[in-house]
């Protein structure tokens, strides 16, 4: 879980920080409800998720909140991996 | 009575939050036509007050133009007043065709469709256009009336960060089990002023199979050596699929807007584009006019010459003032402050000075980069330019940030 938790974490600040942000980014801080990613583009976040872990998350499943913290978003991959 | 005093408070809440958080839009109301020195009653019931303009999109200096507003009355007079109907029904003269094919010409597009606003063109073409097996690759920082058109297409939504090529081409691969996809930017970035590197974007474009949608409102008629546009000052003309723009900024200043590109993108948005086919047409004063806005700057460019030449001047002054600029070469100059309350308290500094400029803000723009944004004019002559230059001088004197860096301002004022 701590291996999945730091590569997604990789791949956000790498996606969505630009070199000059200063936010300070960690595995429980809001990052749709802060801003730092846009809801209407999670969509890399799923396909990231997606291809890494081989699994398949539902729009149903693949929500705001669900995606809001790096700490959420393993939950809800390790559900997927049983 | 269903708006009950509980219903009232609600609303009165939300907007006493609006103030609180120090958002709240004043009230300021422009008793002259719109131009380089205006006459302004702000705050409201305040005797009026003859101060420059510097925050207007008048970039060509048209607004108030006597030939403009002759050709405006010409249409009023030849062509009526409304059209009471959208442009399918019996809503299209002679005068709309007419427009549509000058900006096709001016643009170098295939074929243009007119719009109430450029607000509509964006609402309307994506979904017009694109469906649930296509994707939108866009500049995260294009124009909320950009996000909002592609918020309502079906299409997949992806982002990539500001002007960086290496993220977009990552994206274009990524995407390339999609039917289509449309790389989305605007070409003169509004709060930066800032130039999309189309040539890039048109190279990428190109090797990865993608179209590319460009919103032009802050560059039609004045960027490029013929004003075409951003298009033309990358030289990639040929390699732009759709174009977006405003007649309500450089273009003349009233409203209006279209949707320029490869024509069969423009017959399907004639078909289905919703703001197109259920909104008024563009009233013949507008039309009128805006034809002759394209004749004007068609058959020269002292215009945009001047604009050009007033922009390089006052970013000299200002460098050599002392103040703290993003680096561009367009019209648009964000004087950068980091902190809400400085740009605010600045900029009412720089109105009892008689220069009128807004401090801008979160969410307009991100939080920590606050700003004075400056919109320079063809109608400024230099010792209006001048006049700002000194007035930030003195104001900036005054807030001690003349020669200081970013982080040298934050640091004294925090973010």
């Amino acid at each position: 879980m701590d291996d999945m938790k730091e590569k997604v974490l990789e791949y956000i600040i790498d996606e969505y920080l630009d070199e000059d942000d200063e936010d300070d980014v960690s595995y429980d801080s809001p990052l749709i409800s802060s801003g730092i990613v846009d809801s209407f583009s999670m969509v890399s976040l799923k396909r990231f998720l997606e291809n890494k872990y081989s699994i398949k998350l539902s729009d149903e499943e693949a929500t705001p909140e669900a995606f809001d913290t790096v700490d959420s978003i393993c939950r809800l991959v390790s559900k997927h991996l049983g | 009575m269903a708006f009950s005093d509980g219903t009232r408070n609600l609303f009165a809440d939300e907007i006493k939050r609006i103030k609180e958080d120090g958002l709240f839009k004043e009230k300021r109301f422009i008793c002259s036509e719109q131009d380089a020195e205006i006459e302004v009653e702000y705050p409201e019931g305040a005797a009026h007050k003859k101060v420059l303009n510097f925050c207007a999109n008048n970039y060509l200096g048209l607004s108030s133009h006597p030939e403009v507003i002759k050709a405006a009355h010409e249409g009023l007079d030849n062509r009526g007043y409304g059209m009471s109907s959208v442009r399918f029904i019996c809503g299209t003269q002679d005068i709309h065709r007419e427009l549509q094919d000058k900006v096709s010409a001016f643009l170098g597009m295939e074929d243009t469709l007119l719009f109430p606003s450029c607000m509509d063109a964006n609402s309307g073409v994506f979904e017009a256009i694109l469906n649930q097996e296509d994707v939108i690759i866009a500049d995260r920082l294009i124009h909320a009336s950009l996000v909002d058109g592609i918020r309502l297409c079906s299409a997949v939504y992806d982002t990539y960060k500001h002007m960086d090529m290496k993220h977009l081409e990552k994206k274009l691969k990524l995407h390339q089990d999609k039917r289509t996809r449309l790389v989305v930017t605007d070409g003169v970035f509004s709060m930066d002023g800032d130039l999309a590197p189309l040539d890039e974007i048109v190279a990428l474009c190109n090797r990865y199979d993608a179209m590319v949608l460009v919103d032009d409102s802050h560059a039609s008629g004045f960027i490029g050596k013929t004003g075409r546009g951003t298009h033309e000052y990358f030289d990639v003309i040929d390699g732009i699929d759709l174009i977006t723009t405003t007649f309500g900024k450089g273009l003349g200043g009233a409203s209006g807007g279209c949707v320029s590109g490869r024509s069969e993108l423009i017959e399907l948005c004639r078909q289905k584009a919703r703001p197109y086919l259920f909104s008024n047409s563009l009233a013949p004063p507008i039309v009128n006019a805006s034809i002759k806005v394209f004749d004007l700057i068609s058959t020269n460019t002292e215009r945009r010459d001047k604009l050009e030449w007033n922009t390089k001047y006052f970013r000299e002054k200002m460098e050599e003032a002392g103040l703290n600029m993003r680096p561009g070469e367009t019209p648009i100059v964000p004087v950068m402050l980091y902190n809400a309350k400085l740009a605010n308290d600045m900029a009412r500094d720089m109105y009892a000075e008689g220069i009128y400029v807004i401090g801008f803000c979160f969410p307009v723009v991100p939080a920590g980069k606050a700003r004075i944004r400056v919109q320079l004019s063809a109608a400024h002559e230099k010792e209006h330019l001048d006049k700002c230059v000194q007035a930030f001088k003195k104001v900036g004197d005054k807030y001690g940030i003349l020669g200081l860096g970013k982080n040298e301002i934050i640091e004294k004022y925090g973010r």
